[in-house]
């Protein structure tokens, strides 16, 4: 993304001197419309969560989410994804001392990390499908499984754009357009864990608690 | 399970003769259109210069266009369905019930997502960067790509026509309904992946949007110093950011309920249709908003300009655009006060739905004085301005009528609501999308529209819209409602029949308003305008070229206060000189790209997988939009340098546009 809409560079009405200001203030409003994207996001994430509020108690006679929660697999992926969010911010560092080794090896570990968390998701998935306690069951697994799974797409895409991050580190170099985009994918990563947090509170700890 | 899914030879309604001779029609239009093009030659032009284009101006062009094409279709459904219901007393009419049902969905589908958006959007996308004195918006190539995904919404729906059916539930396909249960057809599907794909594109360009009015301005232009037409697009794509994605969220649950079984809101297993009222409205009551507040900002700009004198009222007019910002997220519940959440909350809900009413006056009594004192020139948007101040006001009291709860139970559901959202939505959202479109239609193409053949179509269209839609009232009143395709009661026919004149002369209208661009673009020479400023303009898209070059402004303006470019002209005409030339520099501006128009083609086939169950093929254009994505991410040059020569060449073609305000060039 470009923004070539002001050579002179100015932003929000003042003006900013110099070609290094034209660089500062794409940083900026790269960064900005991406927050605003992130925004966004959270919205559509509330109202999965509103829908999940609503449908709590619908369980149609089947199980409640006490009877189904493993809380322990739960925290496992909850430290799983926080550790990412570590590792993600280190390779970010890494980027911005141009240290490849660091780079790269952090953005692995956040890789692996991430993987497995989709994983043990998957896992959970299978075999709550497995017991019969699937999606279909009732109005409140419905809702269960698409906030968690909306959650897990996400990640999922988030694990696709990291493994492209790095190959574009390799194939150009630590360019400033690579690095806006490495700014987008860690403010990305970051949301993914903030919306874990409240999943994790609101829907298990919650739910095992109710 | 085939290779091709659900779809089959018999999705083609050969059996249907209106469709059938309508489609055909179409695709002979679209058919002769293609190949003119190609036989002319002139396919590598539209290529690089439109469809490629990241061009603000471009992109806005192209959505109008694409909003006044899609008028045209709903156009003719409206026409379709009016003449149903004057015929339809005690017999059926010429229209089965499974097709009128079509009809009248895809007229409000198209009407709301496909009109009034783009339009909306179109014009946003042309007019803002230029009012804030900048060279485009924040992500050109977003841009785009919102564009085309807009594109592909629209030509899933307009597929649908030929190739299956569309939905039957209205224009928000409420559950049960719209479950599978009771819409078992690919029409609920066609509705809703038209609309989850066209929808991000709408989010995209309302990040862009906001992110370009709120990081992007020309120096000086602070916020209080904004157009005003910019405020209400920063009002209205703030919360096209916050209410978009709610309506992503609810269409993906009620696609999950339809594919794979879910139970959001369907009758059984603990599923509840009430939340996708609440849910759908928490989008569709602010998505009135999107629509109006960019009108409302036309008419500010209008008004000012043809009342020769600054907007009355800027700050509050500033206050009232925020303020109905946030109110409309807090009045969801009144379009269904039936739905039984008791009186209290009706009660709460009614009242906040009165409140809106209170900026709107604001605004309205600020247009008025405007205008009061003023030199009014009488033009055609002057007059699309004055034909909304009434039949908005006229709607805005029936809606007010509405919010009161006792009287919406009366008149729920009847013909009554019909007239007012019309009342409010073509005298509001489309005769501000006229206005806008004459007003601005100069700076797009360098001349003017016609000028008495557009007051003809605004003659015909306010009349025709009395005519059609004041015996909806009374329809409504005397309890006739919505949605009928037949029915028993004598009383009606007149009131209907009446109506259908109302259409006839919208028809006439519409017809003189397809003259008058196609007479407009024969006599350009005429109606040429070289000054860059036909209307002595206020606002900073005046100050440069018609059509404005590619880079909007040779010189980015340096804002000194409220209306920048009243201003330089006046200080110009007051000490001349005073606003030296500065030498001209290279341009940096983003270079074209296909990405928009690629991913659009394979969100079309992504879709129209999706609808019908072609599951390889899904994968197939899942895959081809990630490798699309990558390929963009791989360029390695995204803007082109315009030399400052060719900036100067450019610009010295032009400087018949700069001279109210421009010191001459020294001779060199």
């Amino acid at each position: 993304m470009s923004v070539a809409a002001l050579a002179e560079g100015t932003a929000g009405g003042r003006a900013t001197a110099g070609s290094h200001g034209h660089e500062d203030l794409k940083r900026l409003v790269v960064a900005y419309g991406f927050w605003i994207f992130l925004i966004s996001d959270i919205i559509m994430f509330a109202a999965f969560f509103a829908t999940y509020a609503v449908l709590t108690d619908s369980t149609a006679g089947g199980p409640a989410g006490r009877d189904l929660f493993q809380i322990h697999t739960v925290a496992i992926e909850t430290g799983c994804l926080l550790l990412s969010s570590f590792f993600c911010g280190l390779a970010m560092i890494g980027a911005r001392f141009r240290k490849s080794l660091v780079f790269h090896g952090a953005m692995a570990v956040t890789f692996a990390l991430g993987a497995t968390f989709l994983w043990l998701e998957v896992h959970e998935f299978a075999h709550l499908v497995g017991e019969g306690a699937g999606p279909t069951r009732s109005g409140f697994l419905s809702a269960f499984f698409a906030l968690i799974g909306c959650h897990g797409i996400h990640v999922t895409a988030g694990l696709l754009w990291l493994l492209t991050m790095m190959a574009q580190v390799i194939a150009k170099g630590y360019r400033v357009d690579i690095l806006r985009r490495l700014l987008c994918f860690s403010l990305f990563w970051h949301t993914l864990d903030i919306i874990w947090v409240a999943l994790f509170s609101l829907v298990y700890l919650v739910g095992v608690a109710r | 399970m085939s290779l091709w899914g659900k779809l089959t030879l018999a999705a083609i309604p050969i059996h249907q003769p209106i469709v059938m001779v309508a489609s055909s029609v179409v695709a002979a239009l679209i058919c002769a259109v293609l190949g003119w093009i190609f036989l002319r030659g002139y396919f590598p032009y539209l290529w690089k210069e439109w469809l490629t284009s990241v061009d603000h101006k471009r992109i806005g062009v192209m959505y109008v266009v694409l909003a006044m094409v899609m008028l045209l279709r709903g156009f003719s459904d409206a026409v379709l369905m009016r003449s149903q219901q004057a015929l339809a007393l005690n017999s059926a009419g010429y229209l089965p019930p499974e097709h009128y049902d079509q009809i009248f969905s895809a007229h409000g589908t198209m009407m709301i997502f496909f009109v009034a958006m783009p339009f909306v959007i179109g014009l946003m996308n042309f007019v803002v960067p230029l009012q804030l004195g900048i060279r485009d918006v924040a992500f050109p190539v977003l841009n785009s790509v919102g564009f085309w995904l807009t594109a592909t919404g629209a030509l899933l729906v307009n597929i649908s026509l030929i190739v299956g059916e569309f939905a039957r539930t209205g224009w928000l396909p409420y559950p049960p309904l719209s479950e599978l249960t009771y819409s078992p057809g690919v029409g609920v599907d066609y509705y809703l992946w038209a609309l989850e794909i066209s929808g991000i594109g709408t989010l995209l360009a309302g990040i862009n949007l906001v992110t370009t009015v709120l990081k992007l301005r020309a120096p000086g232009m602070t916020y209080l110093r904004m157009p005003m037409f910019c405020w209400t697009t920063l009002a209205s794509n703030l919360l096209i950011v916050a209410a978009f994605p709610i309506l992503t969220a609810t269409f993906a649950m009620l696609l999950l309920d339809r594919y794979l079984g879910f139970h959001f809101f369907t009758n059984e297993a603990g599923g509840n249709m009430m939340m996708f009222m609440n849910l759908i409205w928490a989008w569709g009551h602010p998505e009135v908003y999107i629509l109006i507040l960019p009108a409302f900002g036309v008419f500010s700009e209008v008004l000012s300009t043809f009342s020769r004198k600054p907007l009355f009222g800027y700050t509050s007019m500033v206050a009232a655009t925020m303020a109905i910002c946030l109110l409309s997220f807090m009045v969801w519940l009144h379009h269904f006060f039936t739905m039984g959440a008791g009186a209290d909350v009706n009660g709460v809900f009614g009242i906040a739905t009165m409140v809106i009413a209170v900026p709107t006056g604001v605004k309205v009594f600020n247009w008025l004085f405007t205008m009061y004192g003023g030199r009014v020139v009488f033009s055609t948007p002057t007059l699309w301005s004055l034909g909304f101040m009434v039949t908005f006001v006229i709607g805005g009291m029936t809606g007010v009528l509405l919010a009161v709860p006792p009287a919406d139970f009366v008149l729920h559901n009847s013909l009554f609501l019909v007239a007012h959202f019309h009342n409010v939505i073509i005298g509001g959202v489309l005769f501000g999308a006229f206005a806008g479109y004459t007003y601005w239609f100069p700076k797009a193409f360098g001349f003017r529209l016609h000028e008495g053949l557009g007051k003809a179509a605004f003659w015909f269209w306010i009349t025709g819209f009395y005519v059609a839609f004041m015996p909806l009232y009374v329809l409504g009143l005397m309890g006739m409602t919505r949605r009928m395709q037949h029915y028993a009661v004598p009383e009606w026919r007149p009131w209907l029949l009446l109506a259908a004149f109302g259409v006839v002369l919208i028809t006439v209208g519409i017809a003189l308003q397809c003259i008058q661009l196609f007479v407009s673009i024969r006599r350009r020479e005429a109606l040429r305008d070289r000054t860059g400023d036909p209307w002595d303009g206020r606002t900073l898209e005046w100050a440069t070229a018609s059509p404005p070059p590619v880079f909007n402004f040779a010189e980015l303006p340096h804002v000194e206060g409220e209306e920048a470019y009243w201003q330089m002209k006046e200080r110009a005409r007051r000490e001349p000189g005073a606003l030296p030339r500065r030498p001209y520099q290279d341009i940096e501006m983003p270079r074209n790209s296909p990405t928009g128009f690629i991913c659009a083609f394979f969100a079309t086939i992504l879709g129209f997988a999706l609808i019908w169950h072609i599951w390889w093929m899904v994968g197939v254009a899942l895959v081809c939009a990630y490798g699309t994505f990558v390929v963009l991410a791989w360029r390695d040059v995204h803007e082109d340098i315009i030399p400052a020569a060719e900036v100067a060449r450019l610009d010295r073609a032009n400087e018949a546009s700069r001279s109210p305000w421009r010191a001459p060039e020294p001779s060199r």
